[in-house]
């Protein structure tokens, strides 16, 4: 075949295209291999990166197609967050913590040298600073000035500390201080690295707050090192509660970092500046932690009819240094916070006590002792004097206060207990609608004519029996 | 006569770089990348990695290894995020291979084709990030944000010429 017929039109015009060097009559002995080895020869870059792509997209497929389950996990939590929150599966997890494990040292490394060259230099400040006092003062004065700026150092120090201290004992049974070494690196992920990892006891979906609120929860846990997920990460979500509404919803980051409700219709009670504090309800975040204070409402054009609140967070998600992971909490109160309530209750029982006893000595408030004692039976005497006088309208068979008796004249109903409610004024004129009218059930025929109320008055006359007027 | 040798383009401007500079030039990208938007938050907006993706793509003008450099970077990058692994990767991959290709034909010496280079491909890394979020992903909360776009590729276009010019200290001819 080679050079003896001619090239086919197809061969002649793909040949030189796929290999230069060749002519079209000597790709034709093999020309199908040829066109395969010149074809990968030629597109070799471009193949390289789809296959790269595609193995990429697979695996990524991989991913989404199978997150971690875990069975512990809160459903709560898990029914507003996204994917993002979760943690990794078992092989990608794997991949992570190589990565973060070749990262946090050199992190944490970073981090501490520049803590140390900071000192220094603030040292060489100082000291700099000193030696210009030493040459305009005298050297007495100069020390006490360097003890006294020592002292208010670590009175600052102190304060600082003995309020990380209160919080503690204020809001959890059991947390673990950590520090911020490092960050995602990627604006689209609000992702921190801290230096305390599963060895301090730290676990997934553990609560992140600082003293002044919520920053986040524990993604992802590490050894020695953890993945802290902001609470302005899309794929984050927390149960709030406004403050003054008690209104409950759903905290969400955005792409642009901020936290928002997006889950609650335009309300009128709603106000900027309303605190925003943690519901308990995602079953991550305890309840009653402060999360931020609405910033503004505006309508959601994408999500109508939801309006978007945006809420500024309480903690400076973008500088922070120290943080609270909440490692355990208690259904029961703490010591500290047991000992107010059973105060608080203490003082509630006094107080109540003492209200009583102002009551026993109000008359206006206190039940009379004869009425109490003739409760549910006739009162004769009483009842003739208010049938003598007309005015009370009260029924037989009821109790009859004296109509002359401050204490019936100024609470309770008519022929009932006094109960504290303010006493109706009397009929002028009588009709079976009025208090005490109506005869009782027992003297009634079923079908029988309606009786007026003069009648009814006088069938309920007293010292006369239902009975004997039969 | 003078001898002519006839040397393409791609061998003339081919350059090759020290094996520990090819891994520690993106570890400390990454590294700085990770650690300064915690003392300087607005930091967040460069993307140091791919100015290092960028510059090894054209330095070295083959778009396999370009390709290769930023997707190796692009999953380490990954591995520090709550994504999962292959976002990065996958943009940077492309954007190595586009900056390899793209050194073909355009002079990488000059400081104007390098800052609209890593300007351009700054914005072509968002477009495919965008796209990876919405179409692998399903990531429907996940915006477009054109003027913070904008902002970042401005920002990586500025920083990119002084790293550019430090690494080019380490080039090696082939």
């Amino acid at each position: 075949m080679r050079g003896g017929s001619p090239a086919s039109p197809a061969a002649e015009f793909i040949a030189p295209l796929l290999h230069g060097t060749h002519t079209g009559k000597e790709c034709l002995p093999g020309l199908g291999l040829l066109t395969m080895e010149s074809f990968f020869t030629r597109f070799k870059n471009p193949l390289v990166l789809i296959a790269i792509v595609l193995l990429q997209v697979i695996a990524l497929a991989m991913q989404v197609q199978r997150p971690a389950k875990d069975p512990d996990a809160p459903t709560g939590a898990a029914a507003m967050e996204s994917e993002g929150a979760a943690p990794d599966g078992r092989e990608v997890s794997l991949l992570r913590r190589w990565t973060v494990t070749a990262v946090t040292p050199l992190e944490a490394a970073v981090q501490i040298s520049s803590s140390r060259v900071r000192g220094v230099w603030d040292d060489y400040v100082n000291l700099r600073q000193t030696r210009q006092q030493n040459a305009a003062l005298k050297d007495e004065v100069a020390r006490l000035r360097e003890e006294e700026a020592s002292f208010a150092e670590d009175a600052a120090q102190g304060r600082r500390l003995q309020r990380l201290l209160a919080f503690r004992e204020q809001y959890a049974l059991a947390n673990v201080a950590a520090q911020v070494i490092g960050t995602s690196g990627s604006e689209r992920s609000h992702v921190l690295y801290l230096d305390k990892g599963s060895a301090d006891g730290l676990k997934p979906d553990q609560p992140v707050i600082t003293p002044d609120g919520v920053v986040g929860k524990i993604r992802d846990v590490f050894p020695h090192t953890s993945q802290l997920l902001l609470i302005n990460d899309p794929s984050s979500g927390a149960g709030v509660i406004l403050a003054a509404t008690r209104i409950r919803a759903i905290v969400r980051g955005t792409a642009t970092g901020e936290v928002q409700i997006d889950d609650l219709t335009a309300d009128s009670r709603i106000k900027v500046g309303e605190p925003v504090i943690t519901s308990g309800g995602d079953l991550v975040f305890p309840r009653g932690l402060p999360v931020g204070t609405i910033q503004s409402i505006a309508p959601d054009p994408l999500h109508q009819p939801y309006t978007a609140i945006t809420i500024k967070p309480a903690a400076d998600l973008n500088r922070l240094e120290e943080v609270l992971v909440i490692t355990a909490t208690s259904a029961t109160l703490p010591p500290t916070a047991a000992q107010d309530a059973a105060t608080a209750e203490a003082t509630a029982e006094t107080n109540q006590r003492a209200a009583d006893l102002v009551a026993g000595k109000l008359p206006s408030l206190q039940p009379s002792a004869s009425a109490s004692a003739a409760s549910g039976t006739v009162n004769s005497a009483a009842g003739t004097a208010a049938a003598g006088n007309g005015a009370s309208g009260s029924g037989a068979g009821t109790t009859q206060p004296a109509p002359d008796d401050p204490e019936s004249q100024i609470g309770g109903l008519p022929g009932i207990t006094n109960s504290g409610l303010p006493r109706p004024k009397p009929a002028l004129h009588l009709d079976r609608f009025s208090p005490g009218a109506t005869p009782p059930a027992v003297e009634m025929t079923p079908g029988g004519p309606p009786r007026s109320p003069g009648s009814a008055q006088r069938q309920t006359s007293p010292g006369q029996q239902p009975d004997q007027q039969r | 006569m003078a001898e002519r040798s006839y040397t393409s383009r791609e061998e003339l401007d081919q350059y090759g770089f020290h094996p520990g500079v090819t891994i520690m030039a993106p570890v400390v990208c990454i590294l700085l990348q990770a650690m300064l938007p915690k003392t300087f938050p607005w930091l967040l907006h460069l993307d140091l990695p791919l100015i290092a993706t960028i510059f090894f793509a054209v330095s070295r003008r083959s778009p396999i290894a370009g390709t290769v450099t930023g997707t190796l970077i692009g999953l380490f990058q990954d591995g520090l995020t709550n994504h999962p692994f292959g976002v990065e990767g996958i943009a940077k991959g492309v954007v190595g291979y586009v900056a390899a290709s793209l050194g073909f034909a355009v002079d990488i010496e000059n400081v104007i084709n390098r800052v609209a280079l890593v300007f351009t491909l700054s914005l072509c890394q968002s477009g495919l990030l965008y796209l990876i979020a919405h179409w692998l992903l399903g990531q429907t909360s996940y915006q477009l944000l054109p003027v913070d776009e904008l902002v970042s590729a401005v920002a990586n276009s500025v920083v990119a010429i002084p790293v550019f010019y430090v690494l080019d200290r380490f080039r090696i001819r082939d």
